[in-house]
């Protein structure tokens, strides 16, 4: 139900990873946290002020990051690496390719300011090709959580799964809204039934998908309404039952089209059910500076493009 | 093992890496045999290591292989130290083997920790193991072994100003120096320049060893162990294709396979000390 959905606080996700990894350390004693000098920007201060024996320091220095990260779960240390999204893929995509998936390290890769939220920084920093870079890694969890609460309940869930995980969250305040208890990892969330149109968002962009279904429901057209947290393993029940219903699919994510979670849902109804489709999308530029919520809206991922992207594929079907 | 035991089994090992090499019309032949004598020395003198195989290589010295091409010496070490049957020795590069062309985990080869061969990561992963030795309380040494061209990795230089800071001092890092990589010489291809000043600079306590004397090597490993509050860099001198007489010295065979007839001259310079595989 829509209404279970209600914006209870304003927090970004970023401070729910620093809380779960704060619950991790006082939990498990076997849960290492590294960064490369962006200690504030992960809000991991109070693991380290807790545990500094089990935190790493390792400066602007990313691939070696990445490799002692490897050798700690060698050793069976349940490693968290942090910083940025852009400096967790692009800039290391060998080192976890190599030393990490097709190597099996227990290494939970945790990503902050994905995405064009990210703001004021500009392209340079706003990645917007991470989710397909790591998906395409044989083995690698894809995790994008929605707000504060799933983060936090993601960071410490991926503790318990062995293998990699790449944790994606961003840096801006944003709308928490999801009850606590309800993330389970590769398990899609259903927010609302419907039968005429679904709607699958994923990250910062589950909170507009629920304004935009909010406002679609308003004006007569019944959403299905579904929150993919895990983008690999992908949910394929939730999202065949899903366009069973309604016939048509909207995806929505803070990402490129390519290479997305609309690209693997494609891939799934192609096989199994093809369905008329769209993409709420960056589609194949880079972002700018600017703020979050004007960035979103240049680069066609605001409420109304949810809505206006739901009106044209029930009208394909 | 006494020096003629190592010096034997060193031999053994040559003709392995040479027949694995030979079969397979493929692999890094130069740089294996120029590291034959110090894995010789690691695996059957100076690790504790246990061949039962345990990946989180608790209470026990580990040892990573950055330079991954030169796999065949590793994989016949390992092999003759009882971590897997020799004769998988022949299975070296075939489809389906656990002895891929470069050292991986996937198939779950005893003895291998973690996949190698894109260069300069394997400091890093050593550093990590290291860290976790010492968080666990745990005594044992975090072996290393890079070889001189992958010095030109960025990476590389990370690790080692990261080692120094936080004073990682049970690591001990062996550079395969022969001076040659795949293009040419070092010097030819993007001089290494001052490498001990380099290390020194970085924070790094710097031994010298000649890569075919079983005593130096044995030496100055036990030396290096007893440094404490800095890492240590041994710059190993070693010749490349060490043993095999038309591939001594040249960068020439440090990826290409013999054929038959060379094949041939090369096992007849190589006594089979201990039963080919």
């Amino acid at each position: 139900m829509l209404s279970n959905y209600i914006q209870t606080d304003k927090k970004a996700t970023r401070d729910g990873f620093g809380a779960g990894v704060y619950e991790l350390g006082q939990s498990n004693p076997e849960v290492v946290t590294l960064c490369a000098d962006l200690v504030g920007s992960l809000k991991i201060q109070k693991f380290i002020d807790e545990f500094p024996e089990r935190f790493f320091q390792v400066g602007i220095a990313e691939a070696n990051m990445m490799g002692i990260a490897a050798g700690l779960a060698t050793a069976g240390k349940i490693p968290f690496t942090s910083t940025f999204a852009n400096f967790s893929t692009g800039r290391v995509y060998d080192q976890i390719r190599q030393s990490i998936a097709y190597s099996h390290k227990n290494v939970k890769i945790c990503a902050s300011h994905a995405g064009l939220t990210l703001g004021e920084d500009g392209a340079t920093h706003q990645i917007l090709e991470d989710v397909g870079m790591m998906k395409m890694l044989p083995g690698m969890t894809v995790i994008n959580p929605c707000d504060y609460n799933q983060t936090k309940e993601a960071t410490i869930a991926i503790a318990k799964h062995h293998g990699p995980v790449y944790l994606r969250f961003g840096r801006p305040g944003w709308p928490v809204f999801m009850p606590e208890g309800s993330f389970e990892i590769g398990k899609g969330i259903q927010m609302n039934e419907g039968t005429d149109v679904s709607i699958v968002a994923t990250g910062h962009m589950v909170w507009y998908a629920v304004e935009a279904a909010r406002k679609l429901e308003e004006s007569g057209v019944s959403v299905d309404l579904i929150n993919i947290h895990t983008i690999k393993p992908l949910d394929e029940e939730i999202i065949l039952n899903s366009v069973a219903r309604t016939n048509c699919i909207v995806v929505a994510e803070e990402h490129q089209r390519l290479g997305g979670l609309g690209e693997s849902i494609a891939g799934v109804l192609a096989k199994n059910n093809p369905t008329p489709m769209e993409f709420v999308a960056v589609n194949d530029t880079f972002g700018e500076s600017g703020k979050p919520s004007d960035l979103l809206e240049k680069y066609g991922l605001s409420i109304a493009d949810i809505n206006s992207a739901a009106q044209r594929v029930i009208a394909r079907k | 093992m006494d020096t003629n035991n190592l010096i034997k089994t060193a031999t053994q090992v040559r003709r392995d890496i040479v027949r694995q090499v030979s079969r397979a019309q493929s692999g890094h032949p130069g740089g294996s045999l120029g590291c034959a004598d110090f894995f010789t020395a690691l695996y059957f003198e100076i690790m504790d290591h246990d061949a039962s195989f345990n990946m989180d290589g608790k209470n026990e010295d580990v040892f990573y292989l950055s330079n991954g091409h030169i796999s065949p010496v590793w994989y016949s070490v390992l092999a003759r130290s009882g971590y897997f049957p020799i004769e998988e020795l022949n299975t070296f590069r075939n489809i389906n083997s656990r002895l891929q062309g470069h050292p991986a985990t996937h198939e779950g080869l005893p003895g291998i920790r973690i996949a190698s061969g894109s260069l300069g990561q394997g400091i890093s992963v050593a550093i990590g193991t290291a860290l976790a030795k010492k968080l666990d309380g745990d005594d044992k040494t975090v072996y290393v072994l890079t070889g001189d061209g992958e010095l030109q990795e960025g990476q590389i230089w990370e690790a080692a100003m990261f080692a120094a800071h936080h004073k990682v001092d049970n690591l001990i890092l062996t550079v395969d120096w022969n001076g040659q990589q795949i293009d040419g010489p070092n010097d030819e291809v993007c001089s290494l320049g001052d490498l001990e000043g380099k290390w020194k600079s970085f924070g790094w306590e710097v031994m010298h060893m000649d890569g075919h004397n079983f005593e130096d090597i044995i030496q100055t490993v036990n030396k290096a162990k007893t440094v404490k509050g800095k890492p240590v860099a041994i710059l190993m001198k070693t010749e490349m294709g060490k043993g095999v007489s038309y591939m001594e010295g040249t960068h020439k065979w440090h990826g290409k396979a013999p054929n038959e007839e060379l094949t041939n001259q090369a096992l007849s310079e190589l006594e089979e000390t201990l039963g080919d595989f």
